[in-house]
């Protein structure tokens, strides 16, 4: 035996992950050299999270080995694995609001001992920071922080707890763009100073931007198992994923609008905080046609698609076929033909502890034939709800299975599936893809251009330019809260919507 | 030396068999008999012989049943008022409050008097003493009901609060205006105002002698049958369901949560109201200090426990209402409360089991 040190950081061997009826991994090999970002990819419901939390200690394998450093371990909790130096960035954040950066960091450890000296923690974090360029005040409550910030927080909670193996699970997925640039600069910085990164994700740009070897599993067999990042091309990428070729330019057939559905005429709103969001803007969106609205997060987006729905008050007008509804309660516009495909699905598109069943008949369960005048006919919910569990092919045990079991993709689709069954005038769809994997972006899209097709008006706001320029017949630029600037979709290029994005240049088509 | 079988939890990613809440709940009732029983033993009791005398004091003969009832039916109206308002995640704990303005409502109807007594028929009191229950107890849910509404008042502290002025306000009428004699009563109800009990009808039925249970328990069932129908079946329980789950998916889907905030609370505060009519109309027969031994706190806990299912109330009011019964015969009484307090932490301890898998697995070989 050598008594140097491996140069492999994990090894897992032959993991078999069983869930009830499901098969979560099935003899997965997956090596973290010393010092390397390793993608791991894979669908949603792929077993990538499965794996990845039997190496953090929250599962534990029925058969396999896992090596950490070349030591066979066994973890039972994952107290043990955060002992061998695993630390695990999960994607929704577990944090107290009301405490510190610092307190939260301390937060479980025996430290402070008696006395609660926080300067020396501070400075302490500050160190921390300055090693791996995580920016972010020690002092500040969580809650004054934003979501990119609080990231760096849960990354500096397991760098503090002397993680040298870090999993990511989906960091991106929540940032804006410019935040995941930083984010891709503090993992380059960790794997410099002797990190070993997990990178787990589903886009593809910027895992050939950032990782040196990728992982990919497709139901839970790897398809392709730790091959090296170079020459790898996008398609080839999304081949291993879904197992066939993605088309990737969803194709739009061309079509010709017709009447005005949605005019939106000088509006103006506030946001929470009470700042003006939107500055009397005006647009408007005919029927079978895509309008979509680019511009970087947080510009008036979701208060946009908020006043439009009845979420929000504002001043000024909106018409849905000729109808006011701004300023009315969210039903009139429901009644009105406007579907909502809302920004977060978990915390506004769905009741997580209902099932599948009720969160379908959302919005028609006074309608016949599930409702009658005062009752629901639950037979008539129950087939309605597998009705379209086929038909959007919704992965789930049961129609009776609860909404926070689903996966982002699942979920989605069963929010889609309602709103399409509204047979809407007028669809706004806020993100409608964003965390999903290749497979599901791809039948989302090809469900939102069926209405497209179909007749409806969408209003699609998205941050993913690709997904804008493929979809929408016109794009419209926000900025502010003013839109800046509508061109056409067709031969749009892409650096005049990004200087618009940045308020740089207006112009109208 | 290690144990070589440890515990291993699971999430659970599937869904949960249909019959699994029910046989946790009952499951947790005879660990926490057989737990009480350990704990009797240890302090120098005889367990069986208790558990015995416990059954013959609640359930040995149809006399003993029907106090068992009698106590178990505010129990069940009681235990509906919170079970509705908790669906939609509404903290009322006023219930006691509730009960105290429907029985005081209620008696209006015989100490102003609102109709003639000796004139009118029998059906007439009793369902104005209904409607005047209930709307008592529904004036009372409906006050923190629209402060939560529209000044986003902690309903827990409003209700709470409001328990004692309806307390006090019963205590003035009592004290002063109608007092009797001087007592903290007023006097007697005329019998019209009594609800039809089963001794009663002792002359053509000789079992019946003796027997009190009074009419509120079909009250009780009918209303179980009814807010069943609402929370499982109509689109207002639909509503509460989706508002207490998530209420921004629920105004998302159009729903008016004001409305049904203040909604839910009257009609919680009517059952309530309607427990308190029952007890003052079948029971005591006037109004007086202390007619509620704390219901409105138990039906708390008895919604609690039916997992806030309407038909699962009536049956856990039945043990609460045995515990109650049998906490007047067994000495030490505080042995019912000791049983209460452990089916409570059993039945919510029991939630595990439908929140995770659990297994027995043989524990690793510790490597030498």
């Amino acid at each position: 035996m050598n008594q140097s040190p491996p140069t492999n950081a994990v090894e897992m061997q032959n993991i078999v992950i069983r869930f009830p009826g499901v098969l979560a991994n099935d003899n997965v090999n997956l090596t973290l050299k010393r010092g390397e970002i390793h993608a791991l990819l894979g669908e949603n419901g792929a077993g990538k999270s499965t794996l990845m939390n039997s190496l953090a200690g929250l599962y534990k394998p029925v058969s396999g080995t896992i090596k950490v450093h070349g030591e066979q371990v066994s973890f039972n909790s994952p107290k043990d694995a955060i002992a061998k130096g695993i630390g695990m960035v999960h994607q929704h954040f577990m944090l107290v609001p009301t405490q510190t950066v610092t307190e939260n960091i301390l937060l479980g450890l025996n430290e402070p001992k008696f006395f609660m000296n926080m300067p020396k923690y501070d400075q302490k974090i500050r160190d921390l920071q300055d090693q791996f360029g995580l920016r972010v005040d020690p002092t500040a409550k969580i809650w004054q922080l934003s979501v990119g910030e609080q990231q760096r927080v849960e990354i500096l909670k397991t760098l503090y707890r002397g993680a040298n193996i870090l999993i990511m699970d989906e960091p991106t997925a929540v940032l804006a763009p410019q935040e995941i640039d930083e984010l891709m600069d503090t993992m380059k910085a960790m794997v410099d100073q002797g990190k070993s990164i997990v990178f787990i994700s589903h886009k593809l740009h910027e895992v050939t931007t950032v990782a040196d070897r990728l992982t990919v599993l497709r139901r839970g067999v790897a398809t392709a198992e730790g091959i090296d990042i170079e020459g790898i091309t996008g398609e080839k990428l999304a081949e291993l994923m879904v197992g066939r070729k993605v088309i990737f330019s969803v194709k739009k057939k061309p079509q010709v609008p017709g009447d005005v559905v949605l005019e939106v005429m000088d509006v103006s709103a506030e946001n929470n905080k009470g700042v003006p969001a939107l500055k009397n803007l005006s647009l408007s969106v005919h029927q079978g046609e895509i309008l979509g609205i680019a511009g970087v997060a947080g510009n008036g987006q979701s208060e946009l698609a908020e006043v439009i729905t009845g979420l929000r008050k504002c001043s000024g007008s909106i018409k849905i076929n000729g109808k006011e509804v701004a300023n009315q309660e969210p039903r009139k516009a429901i009644l009105s033909g406007v579907s909502h495909i809302p920004e977060d699905r978990t915390g506004v598109g769905s009741a997580p502890n209902m099932t599948i069943t009720e969160n379908t008949i959302m919005k028609n369960y006074r309608d016949d034939p599930i409702g009658n005048r005062w009752g629901i006919n639950f037979t008539a919910a129950q087939s309605h709800a597998r009705d379209l569990k086929e038909a959007y092919e919704i992965l789930a045990p049961s129609v009776r299975t609860q909404a926070r079991k689903l996966s982002g993709g699942n979920l989605q689709k069963v929010i889609l599936a309602r709103e399409i069954t509204t047979n809407p005038a007028l669809m706004v769809a806020m993100q409608p893809t964003r965390g999903l994997d290749v497979g599901a972006i791809e039948s989302i899209q090809h469900l939102l251009l069926e209405q497209r097709e179909s007749g409806t008006a969408l209003l699609l706001i998205s941050e993913e330019l690709d997904e804008l320029l493929t979809l929408s017949d016109r794009i419209a630029v926000i900025y502010e809260g003013e839109i800046v600037g509508i061109i056409e979709a067709e031969g749009a290029d892409i650096n005049e919507i990004g200087l618009m994005m940045t308020g740089t240049k207006r112009s109208v088509a | 030396m290690k144990f070589p079988y440890t515990l291993k939890l699971e999430k659970r990613t599937d869904d949960v068999p249909k019959w699994l809440p029910a046989a946790t709940a009952f499951g947790s009732v005879i660990v926490a008999f057989i737990i009480s029983g350990i704990i009797l033993k240890f302090i120098g009791g005889e367990p069986l012989r208790v558990l015995k005398f416990f059954f013959s004091a609640t359930f040995g003969s149809w006399g003993v049943f029907s106090d068992t009832l009698v106590k178990a039916t505010p129990l069940i109206m009681v235990g509906l008022a919170c079970a509705v308002a908790f669906r939609m995640k509404l903290w009322n704990i006023g219930a006691e409050g509730q009960f105290y303005m429907g029985a005081f409502f209620s008696s209006l109807v015989v100490l102003i008097p609102i109709v003639p007594l000796n004139s009118t028929p029998k059906f007439v009191v009793i369902g104005l003493m209904i409607v005047m229950g209930m709307i008592g107890g529904a004036i009372w849910g409906f006050i923190p009901g629209y402060l939560k509404a529209k000044y986003q008042v902690n309903e827990i502290i409003t209700t709470l609060m409001l328990n004692y002025i309806a307390i006090y306000w019963n205590n003035f009428w009592i004290f002063d205006k109608w007092s009797d004699a001087g007592f903290q009563m007023t006097p007697q109800f005329d019998k019209v105002a009594w609800l039809p009990r089963l001794s009663d009808l002792a002359k053509e039925f000789k079992a019946f002698s003796g027997i009190t249970l009074h009419l509120g328990i079909v009250f009780g069932i009918i209303a179980a049958v009814i807010i069943w129908w609402i929370l499982e079946r109509s689109h207002w329980g639909y509503q509460i369901k989706l508002i207490g789950d998530n209420p921004k998916a629920a105004r998302y889907a159009g729903l008016n949560i004001t409305r049904n905030l203040i909604l839910v609370m009257m009609l919680s505060g009517a059952l309530a109201g309607l427990a308190g009519m029952s007890e003052i109309s079948g029971v005591v027969h006037r109004l007086q200090e202390r007619i509620s031994s704390g219901y409105g706190f138990t039906g708390i806990i008895v919604a609690w426990l039916a997992k806030l299912n309407p038909f699962a109330v009536i049956i856990v009011s039945i043990v609460f209402g045995a515990l109650i019964v049998a906490g007047r015969e067994i000495q030490p009484s505080g042995l019912a409360f000791l049983l209460q307090g452990i089916i409570l932490f059993m039945v919510i301890s029991s939630d595990v089991l439908l929140r995770y898998k659990i297994y027995i697995v043989r524990s690793e070989k510790e490597a030498a």
